[in-house]
């Protein structure tokens, strides 16, 4: 555990925490502007999370504890990889736990205890997300994880600060098919998981379309606010992620604070760059058919497939 | 004697004194006398295991048991592994059986000791006739065990054919792998095999493990062999599913480990790339009939089918290295697949005990109709969750850190060259995958849609709690996934001694207390320390909430219902509609059949009175694979039929005719 780590571990959920909600306002201003609106402000995410957590607790009649306790999971577990991945800094305040795997299974569990309280709920439409959610996952995950087996087998190592270091050192491996091959399989189960469109619209109510919506249906008040919240971390996180283990460039390597400056400017103007280009994207995007999103996954699983080919034929 | 043999001895006498009350004690006392039994020899189990795998053996001979050859008996650190893990889900399926299996006869009381003592015995016999003595007791006792409820259900027969027949095909080809090799040797003991490996030809070797593999596959629930595995596992008793499931289906693992690296020494890659290929496609299709089923304990057996595919996954991983020459990472993956053994065997134990806790308060297994269970019953709704996390490969669950091994391997495997290494390592990683993503819907659909939510049926409704004995019986296994979810570096040692003796490599392949350590390859991760962390940040979170909120008690509100008035259990989705879009998505491999009954109203065809939505999800494999045989057995027991008519003139003609066509062989021969 090195003073660099300490460091990355205090600043990143710190900043991932107060940032996240402004990147979900950004990101709605650009739709906004790009559609002729003039939107509600980057501030307003902000806004209405202080409103939110105000309002009166409710516990719809017949939930348990698991929907109780799944926004606080939800929340943790992204906290947690906030905590140990390398976002602003290369080393972790627990390397133990900057394991590709680890923060993968990490926030699947976050998924698996919001599609718990949806069923908790027993209502068809908590029932209806949870399925849909689970649907995408089971095939989410396995693209994840063969997209990391592509990048780890060259550096020999799943530790998120060893990928970020070696790609720091070889430039040249970004442009290599491999990297571009997981980047796009990437970029596809990134924009599944996080509830984007073409997979799901964050801005819908409508029962044929919801999968996230659908959910947490039955969340309000501070409930809400923490479902709200961790939903703009876990958008942050896969973006941060995304951006660092294929530009990792501005990361801090040392401790010194202008150093760390220039690792959290980095990392937070890599974030919106790639969510205003995400929120631009789906300006142009219309929702899928749900039973199409497999065909899209299907499809990122065979890129993260090629991408593991490639690093051991071009290797 | 040491401690490894004292225990022994001590689990041997607990069992046969368990036997010896079950057939003798009045029915009042008999299911307490017995569980308690069977958790002292369990527990005596684990000690002689454990004391096993830290270096002490022992072997022993009993000449005058059995004539011609005897029977010998060797404990090492490899069956060290494996007594153990019986050991310990013998105590808490023995105190979970204490009220479980109260109303049961005296000889399916009797059978349990039998069939737990018999389990002990396969990883310590140490000579052919001994082996296949200790096998076939265990397969008979199981099989009297599975057909224990045989008045009370139909299907229970079935199940104990298919099982009887598979089980009895497996333990032929494994007799005949085990003969080839002996007949090769000076005498079937395993040293001799040992010796007489060494200078066996590659054809020959290859045959003697095709042939075991077969009949180990077949008991491990490996695809195509898994047929018995869904049938029999629900339709034993649960504490019986639970040792079938958790340690019978083991020791298939064992035999192949035994045979493939400890007898035969290895071998050529083509053996390792088959268990492998057997273990990737055994994963995928078991967790996929897993998630689309909605018998709860159905799904448990496939789920079972799913983890021996990972598990062999690890073993053909090992296999492949240690024939490339990379003993180190051999010992690796070796430990991961026995790390997922002992890791499958706790969590599966829970998971079938708190099957049958449901069983016992509602009398169903029908997902479909259950729900509602966690305010009737919170300690086994809590032990299912633990239960369904531990197998999902979730951190803090217990699958998750040998995963986690296992994709360590696979990985730093895929560097160590040759194409088939090169082409197996991805399809084994997506494999996992696949296999990860697919457990943690069908976990999600089991504990969610089984046990949260309101009740499907009047019997879910009207659950009760467990007694206290099933309950604790839920605890030690549920205690056991926690330890090794948390402090895996608790077993690890025990694991590394049990690959070593396996595969004859020196060290450690995963080292540290806190944080675990791969020898030789970059890579760290500490359970505890994920552990903590998330639940440092549910606290703080927690807080958050408390200090910026306000503090007001929760109000209860109604359900949001569309303004329709209440809901009902009906709106509910169930197990079968939480499936329905992954059944979709991989709708070319399972093949469901779906019936639609449109009923119409008798007045006119416009009106529809009722709907009728069936749908199943077929074992395709099994209807591919056994269906013609099963058909052309048939049309030969037919055609067989049309030779025996009864008539006595014919039956001499063909002792007449026999007798000719054997005098005019040996004529032409001689």
């Amino acid at each position: 555990m090195s003073a660099l780590g300490i460091v990355g571990g205090v600043v990143q959920p710190v900043v991932v925490v107060a940032v996240s909600p402004v990147l979900v306002g950004l990101m709605r201003q650009v739709r906004a502007k790009l559609e002729g609106r003039a939107g509600a402000g980057i501030g307003q995410p902000w806004r209405d999370l202080r409103k939110l957590v105000r309002k009166e607790p409710i516990a719809p009649r017949g939930t348990s504890e698991v929907f109780r306790f799944a926004p606080l999971v939800l929340v943790a577990t992204t906290l947690v990889v906030a905590v140990v991945a390398p976002f602003a800094t290369t080393d972790s305040a627990v390397p133990a736990g900057a394991d590709l795997f680890a923060v993968v299974a990490l926030l699947a569990l976050g998924t698996v205890a919001l599609a718990l309280a949806g069923l908790d709920t027993g209502t068809a439409f908590g029932g209806m997300g949870a399925s849909r959610e689970m649907t995408i996952i089971a095939l989410v995950e396995p693209t994840l994880l063969v997209a990391i087996f592509a990048l780890s087998v060259r550096v020999g190592s799943t530790g998120l600060g060893a990928i970020v270091t070696s790609t720091l050192h070889d430039p040249a491996r970004v442009i290599s098919p491999v990297s571009l091959l997981a980047a796009v399989a990437l970029v596809v189960v990134i924009v599944a998981e996080t509830g984007r469109l073409p997979v799901d619209n964050p801005s819908t109510h409508l029962e044929l379309t919801m999968v996230h919506e659908a959910m947490i249906l039955e969340y309000a008040g501070p409930d809400l606010a923490l479902v709200e919240l961790a939903s703009a971390m876990r958008l942050s996180v896969f973006l941060g992620l995304l951006a660092n283990l294929f530009l990792p460039w501005g990361i801090a390597t040392t401790a010194a604070p202008l150093a760390i400056l220039v690792g959290l400017l980095a990392w937070v103007v890599k974030v919106a760059l790639l969510g205003a280009v995400l929120a631009a994207g789906e300006v142009f995007l219309a929702k899928l058919r749900l039973f199409r999103v497999p065909e899209l996954l299907a499809g990122s699983f065979l890129l993260a497939l090629l991408a593991v080919a490639a690093s051991f034929f071009l290797a | 004697m040491n401690l490894a043999a004292t225990s022994f001895g001590i689990a041997m006498a607990a069992g046969a004194l368990s036997i010896v009350a079950a057939l003798t004690i009045p029915a009042r006392a008999r299911s307490a006398l017995v569980g308690s039994g069977v958790a002292i020899t369990g527990l005596a189990g684990v000690a002689a295991g454990a004391a096993a795998m830290t270096g002490q053996a022992f072997s022993l001979a009993l000449t005058g048991v059995l004539p011609l050859s005897g029977v010998s008996f060797s404990l090492d650190a490899l069956g060290g592994l494996f007594v153990a893990v019986t050991g310990g889900v013998a105590v808490a399926t023995g105190i979970y059986g204490i009220s479980y299996a109260r109303e049961g006869s005296r000889s399916t009381q009797a059978a349990l000791p039998v069939f737990v003592t018999a389990m002990l015995l396969v990883p310590v016999a140490s000579t052919v006739g001994t082996f296949g003595l200790a096998w076939e007791l265990m397969a008979l006792a199981s099989l009297l065990l599975v057909l224990t409820e045989h008045r009370h259900r139909p299907e229970v027969a079935g199940a104990g054919r298919w099982y009887a027949v598979l089980t009895h095909a497996g333990f032929i080809t494994v007799l005949i792998g085990l003969l080839l090799l002996a007949g090769h040797a000076t005498g079937d003991s395993f040293p001799e095999l040992r010796e007489a490996a060494g200078h066996l030809s590659p054809a020959v070797a290859g045959i003697v493990f095709v042939t075991t593999l077969a009949g180990f596959a077949s008991k491990a629930g490996i695809v195509p062999l898994h047929a018995w595995l869904p049938r029999a596992h629900p339709e034993a008793p649960s504490h019986v599913s639970a040792l079938m499931s958790a340690a019978m289906v083991n020791l298939g693992v064992y035999g192949i480990v035994r045979i493939g690296f400890d007898l035969l020494g290895g071998g050529p890659r083509w053996w390792w790339l088959l268990v492998l290929a057997l273990g990737a496609v055994s994963a995928v299709y078991g967790i996929l009939q897993a998630a689309m089923g909605t018998d709860l304990k159905r799904l448990l057996g496939y789920s079972t089918t799913e983890n021996m595919g990972l598990v062999l996954i690890g073993v053909g991983a090992a296999g492949l290295f240690a024939a490339s020459g990379d003993r180190g990472l051999a010992a690796l993956a070796l430990a991961a697949a026995l790390l997922h053994v002992v890791g499958h065997a706790t969590f599966k134990t829970l998971l079938f005990l708190a099957a049958g806790s449901v069983l016992h308060a509602t009398g169903t297994r029908d997902l479909d109709a259950l729900g509602g269970l966690r305010s009737p019953m919170p300690v086994t709704t809590a032990a299912f969750g633990w239960g369904a996390l531990a197998a999902s490969a979730l951190p803090p669950g217990t699958a998750f850190v040998s995963e986690w091994l296992l994709l360590q391997a696979l990985i730093h495997g895929l560097p160590a060259s040759g194409v088939a290494t090169a082409i197996a390592m991805p399809v084994a990683v997506a494999a996992v995958a696949l296999t990860a993503g697919l457990a943690v819907a069908t976990f999600v659909k089991a504990f969610g849609v089984g046990f949260l939510a309101r009740p499907r049926s009047s019997a879910a409704g009207n659950a009760h709690e467990s007694p206290a004995t099933m309950l604790a019986g839920m605890a030690v296994a549920g205690a056991a996934a926690a330890v090794l979810a948390v402090a895996p570096s608790v077993v690890l040692p025990g694991v590394a001694a049990a690959s070593n003796a396996a595969l004859g490599a020196a060290g450690p392949a995963v080292t540290g207390v806190v944080t675990l350590r791969l020898a030789g390859i970059a890579g760290s991760l500490s359970p505890l320390m994920l552990t903590l962390a998330l639940l440092a940040a549910v606290l703080a979170t927690a807080g958050a909430v408390r200090l910026l909120s306000t503090r007001r008690a929760r109000r209860a509100a109604r359900l949001w219902d569309c303004g329709a008035g209440p809901l009902s259990a009906r709106m509910e989705y169930t197990a079968t509609s939480f499936a329905e879009p992954l059944q979709r998505v991989f709708d070319d491999v399972v093949q469901p059949e779906t019936d639609v009954d449109v009923t119409h109203h008798r007045e006119s065809d416009y009106l529809v009175a009722a709907v009728e939505y069936r749908r199943r999800v077929p074992d395709r494999i099994e209807r591919r694979l056994y269906q013609p045989v099963l058909t052309a057995l048939s049309a030969w027991g037919q055609a067989g039929r049309r030779l025996a008519t009864g008539s006595v003139h014919r039956y001499l003609g063909y002792g007449f005719y026999a007798v000719c066509g054997v005098l005019l062989l040996v004529a032409v021969t001689r």
